[in-house]
């Protein structure tokens, strides 16, 4: 079985969605036992959950859209990082509790904008999954935001580490609201979203949750970086080495 | 009325199995005891979410990350429950942990073993939730009422946990070659260690007597011991695999709990890094709930 990506623009717009998911699941996954205290441990547990049931669902979706018989765990544990379509955001690593809530809070924000309108999708089963997902998008954007909030209008030094935190994540948001071709031809096809809408609708959280945090929103970086066109960082083939590393190991075992 | 005849009164509510709350009087030494044991059973879930927590980035399938991230995830919510059931006896959250982390609580012994391999995480499943159940179905009618009605909840997620664990290893005795020897050899490190988790021999058992008569405690430690075995051995049959024979080496339980387990310092250590560096987060919450408040002071 070849372990390639996905080429057709459909196919590969899913496996995308279905990625950053999966990729933000195990770095979550890295936390739980580990975190601040026991509530957080569970809330970070639960929102990797979520994020693991729905990336099952986009990759199962997005192997059905393929046609070649390739399921979840063919995705998931038998491609290549190259071959890997996540935003480069979800790639970065936990760092401390504050480096994991901002870019959870960043990316719970897009989710909920994106989700909202995949719901319209003519690609019903996308749709189905995004009205589904949307609900638990909003949960988790309650968790996150609500830490951004607390730590950045906590004490002096919760302040400075979670605006460091937003500074050194900033860069990794700029894909998330800029269209490429497979945007633009999901898009014309009725099958992906707007992300001009997507962006507006980012901005208008991100910036009341800043403000309520009274953290100062960094300016926008002129670099470009797109990990779900395949290009990636140093951390995500550890990332993928490690979660794909038992499965490999036993080529074709049932488990 | 006198200490005496509040003794009797008490224990006389427990001869007719009637349930004792937070605000009733009881003798010190139950309240003691059940502080003892059930905050001793809430660290035992939080510490067992590391051993379990080490294959939640390597499960094999998506499907098993699942489950494992779920199973790891009730546990830390078995562990918030006990903790709020002991609190009720008049101790504080805080406070516990602090015991834990100083090293001067007790846990499950069980959890000062390692998880080297995938099979480990069906053993534990199996065997470890398996005998906490054998443990646990009892102290759901335990006199402290409390603790009776945490365990009616947390003894159905663990019979989850047993079956997730059992088939875990029935797809590995079904599997390759490699799998059945990670299956067997993951039964063989967990028996020993699952049979002393039912405590010392009850010859040895300094707590039994009384804890029986309070009726924290219904089966003896060789009794619920027994019953496991019944009960497991038919189902290492099925799977294909041979329970290990001889003896328990009750050294070997002795050197454990007193410190000398292969992960004892491993495990507090990694509970030590998340305390302390969640320190500054807990710190801002607090800051930001003073903040609060005192707006909403100056708001009235
Ligand atoms: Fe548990
Ligand atoms: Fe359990």
């Amino acid at each position: 079985m070849s372990a390639a990506g996905i080429d057709d623009p459909h196919g590969a717009y899913v496996l995308r969605l279905a990625d950053s998911n999966l990729v933000l699941a195990q770095r979550l996954g890295e936390w739980i036992g580990h975190a601040p205290a026991l509530e957080e441990d569970l809330g970070l547990a639960n929102t990797a959950l979520d994020l693991l049931g729905q990336a099952r669902l986009l990759l199962t979706h997005a192997g059905d859209l393929e046609g070649r018989g390739r399921d979840e765990d063919a995705l998931a544990f038998l491609r290549e990082e190259r071959d890997y379509r996540n935003v480069a955001l979800v790639e970065q690593p936990n760092g401390d509790f504050g480096d994991t809530i901002v870019r959870q809070f960043l990316y719970d924000a897009w989710q909920v904008e994106l989700y909202g309108r995949l719901g319209a999708s003519r690609d019903r089963q996308l749709a189905a999954i995004a009205d589904k997902a949307l609900k638990e998008s909003n949960y988790h954007l309650r968790f996150s935001a609500g830490w951004v909030v607390r730590l950045g209008d906590g004490t002096p030094e919760s302040h400075e580490r979670v605006q460091g935190s937003l500074d050194r994540l900033w860069p990794w948001t700029v894909e998330l609201c800029e269209p490429d071709d497979i945007d633009h031809a999901m898009l014309a096809a009725g099958v992906g979203v707007d992300l001009a809408a997507v962006r507006a609708g980012w901005d208008r959280r991100v910036d009341r949750t800043l403000s309520e945090a009274t953290l100062v929103r960094p300016a926008d970086h002129p670099w470009r970086w797109f990990g779900k066109r395949g290009q990636h960082g140093e951390h995500l083939g550890r990332l993928l080495a490690e979660m794909q590393s038992l499965h490999r190991a036993h080529p074709g075992a049932q488990w | 009325m006198d200490t005496a005849a509040l003794a009797e009164r008490f224990q006389a509510r427990i001869d007719a199995d009637e349930r004792i709350e937070p605000k009733d009087w009881m003798p010190d030494a139950y309240r003691r005891t059940l502080i003892r044991q059930m905050s001793q059973h809430a660290h035992s879930e939080i510490v067992g979410m590391l051993p379990e927590g080490n294959w939640i980035t390597r499960a094999p399938t998506l499907k098993r990350k699942a489950i494992l991230m779920a199973k790891v995830q009730d546990e830390g919510g078995h562990g918030a429950y006990l903790y709020g059931a002991t609190e009720t006896l008049g101790v504080t959250r805080d406070a516990l942990i602090e015991e834990l982390l100083a090293g001067a609580a007790r846990y499950s012994s069980i959890f000062n073993y390692p998880t080297p391999t995938w099979a480990d995480i069906g053993a534990i499943g199996w065997l470890v939730d398996g005998a906490a159940i054998m443990n646990q179905i009892p102290l759901c009618r335990c006199s402290y009422g409390p603790y009776a009605r945490a365990m009616v909840r947390i003894c159905k997620e663990e019979s989850f946990h047993q079956r997730q664990g059992y088939d875990i290893m029935l797809a590995l005795a079904r599997g390759t070659d490699a799998q059945r020897r990670m299956a067997q050899e993951a039964l063989d490190r967990w028996w020993w260690p699952a049979l002393m988790m039912f405590g010392p021999p009850d010859a040895d058992s300094k707590h039994s007597a009384q804890s029986m008569r309070w009726r924290i405690k219904r089966f003896s430690n060789d009794e619920l011991r027994r019953r496991f075995i019944e009960f497991t051995v038919p189902q290492a049959e099925y799977l294909g695999l041979a329970v290990p024979q001889g003896e328990i080496d009750w050294s070997e339980f002795e050197q454990v709990l007193a410190g000398h387990g292969p992960c004892n310092r491993e495990r507090i250590a990694a509970r030590r890094r998340a305390h302390e560096s969640g320190r500054w987060v807990r710190e801002a919450a607090l800051a930001w709930a003073d903040k609060q408040r005192s707006k909403r002071r100056e708001a009235v």
